[in-house]
């Protein structure tokens, strides 16, 4: 099976190097563990592959293909969670997650991904009613929902989703990690070693972004 | 249903929730209005005259005072990431935008026209061409000012920004919008002003949204 080569990533935010050097590979299968202090260049690890940033430098290879900044979405379109939730407080719990299922051509398994991150007793209500905890719950729930059919195997990017998290749902964001990377799906989550990293150690590998790559 | 319209179900649901900034923009209208009334004074024939170039004034700076936040919140809570990552285009996404904004303040405008109309004593001729005028013309300054919001998305002094981006390149829709208005009440035809309009608002059509994408994409980045 065809990994996705990372080889030689470099970042450049305003004139600052974030990191140079930054090559590994991510297996379907597999779930990567970034790990570094803050700053380091985790989330900009983390836009550049979704295709949020381009790179100074360095190339992301799957098998044959070679994606630049412009990515072929047909082809490469991971599921990118970062550190806001895009929540809209005027709309129920319900439609903001039906709302993302149609934008992305997900499944409208709505109900039962409400369930498993315990929100679906507040389905009708208004998003600003939920704590942050449950606003990020809410944004989690996509992870949840039947993800449309790709012809690569589906890359989920999750930088720190644990955040906010109390255990429950941090069991629930492990099992659906594990469960998508048993379907060949291959998922790199951004973290600062916690009970996440514990629950997917016999699941994960690890890399670290170091002063080395400063 | 298609993604564009989605969102624009979405936003317009949002604006009337939040309704008043929607009745932000229809009290400004009428203030300003009446601002400009009590600063020229009871000469009639004066109000007249004026009348015309004080509806569309206003209109454009209603349309500015909606636009500071189009595209704020979804940049801060991560939702214009999430359309960024879509199988949905920037460009339908900009245009997406341009069409909520225009329901939501667009059509405000439209609705009070006519009553700036009465306030400023127009002959009764005048109300289907300032209508029309109007619905052509106000999406034109939807879609301009959607680009103006995502060229200053991010920058420090957006409000400041923003008028000075916007505001140049509305003086062809104002002079326009205003000179069908005169041609009415002087008795000319204002046929070939309402299709420069239209011409522009074609124009607009064609260019902001494709515009209005490649700023966000540079914001996003």
């Amino acid at each position: 099976m065809q990994s996705l080569k990372i080889k030689n990533l470099e970042c450049n935010r305003n004139g600052r190097s974030i990191f140079t050097g930054i090559s590994f590979d991510v297996t379907p299968g597999r779930i990567l563990l970034l790990s570094g202090k803050n700053g380091s260049g985790k989330t900009s690890l983390l836009r550049i592959l979704a295709g949020l940033m381009p790179p100074k430098a360095g190339s992301i290879v799957w098998g044959d293909k070679k994606f630049t900044d412009k990515r072929d979405r047909e082809l490469f379109s991971p599921l990118y969670i970062g550190h806001s939730n895009p929540v809209k407080l005027g709309l129920t719990v319900r439609e903001n997650l039906i709302f993302w299922a149609k934008i992305f051509g997900h499944g409208l398994n709505v109900d039962a991904a409400l369930e498993q991150f315990g929100i679906r007793n507040h389905s009708e209500l208004p998003a600003s009613y939920l704590s942050e905890g449950q606003k990020r719950r809410l944004t989690l729930a996509r992870l949840a929902l039947d993800q449309p059919v790709s012809t690569l195997p589906s890359l989920w990017l999750l930088d720190e989703p644990a955040w906010g998290l109390d255990p429950e749902a941090v069991k629930t964001l492990s099992n659906l990690a594990i469960d998508h990377v048993k379907n060949q799906g291959m998922v790199i989550i951004s973290t600062h070693g916690n009970n996440l990293d514990e629950l997917l150690a016999l699941n994960s590998d690890r890399y670290s972004l170091t002063e080395n790559n400063c | 249903m298609n993604r564009i319209g989605l969102l624009i179900i979405k936003d317009v649901k949002l604006a009337l929730q939040g309704a008043s900034d929607t009745g932000m923009t229809f009290v400004f209208l009428l203030l300003a209005c009446t601002l400009f009334q009590f600063s020229i004074g009871p000469d009639q024939t004066l109000l007249i005259k004026v009348g015309g170039g004080v509806i569309w004034v206003v209109a454009l700076l209603a349309t500015i005072l909606s636009l500071e936040r189009l595209f704020i919140t979804d940049f801060e809570d991560g939702t214009l990431e999430q359309y960024f990552l879509s199988p949905m285009s920037l460009v339908f996404f900009a245009l997406a935008k341009a069409i909520s904004h225009w329901l939501t303040t667009g059509l405000l405008v439209i609705i009070s026209a006519p009553i700036i109309a009465l306030l400023y004593s127009l002959p009764n001729e005048v109300f289907l061409p300032l209508f029309l005028s109007m619905v052509i013309g106000t999406p034109i300054l939807s879609l301009i000012g959607t680009l103006g919001a995502a060229l200053t998305l991010g920058a420090k002094r957006s409000g400041v920004l923003m008028p000075l981006i916007i505001l140049p390149l509305y003086i062809p829709v104002l002079i326009f919008g205003t000179l069908v208005i005169y041609n009415v009440m002087y008795g000319h035809n204002y046929n070939s002003f309402l299709i420069v309009l239209i011409g522009l608002l074609l124009l607009s059509l064609a260019l902001a949204p494709w515009a209005t994408a490649c700023a966000l994409r540079q914001a996003i980045e």
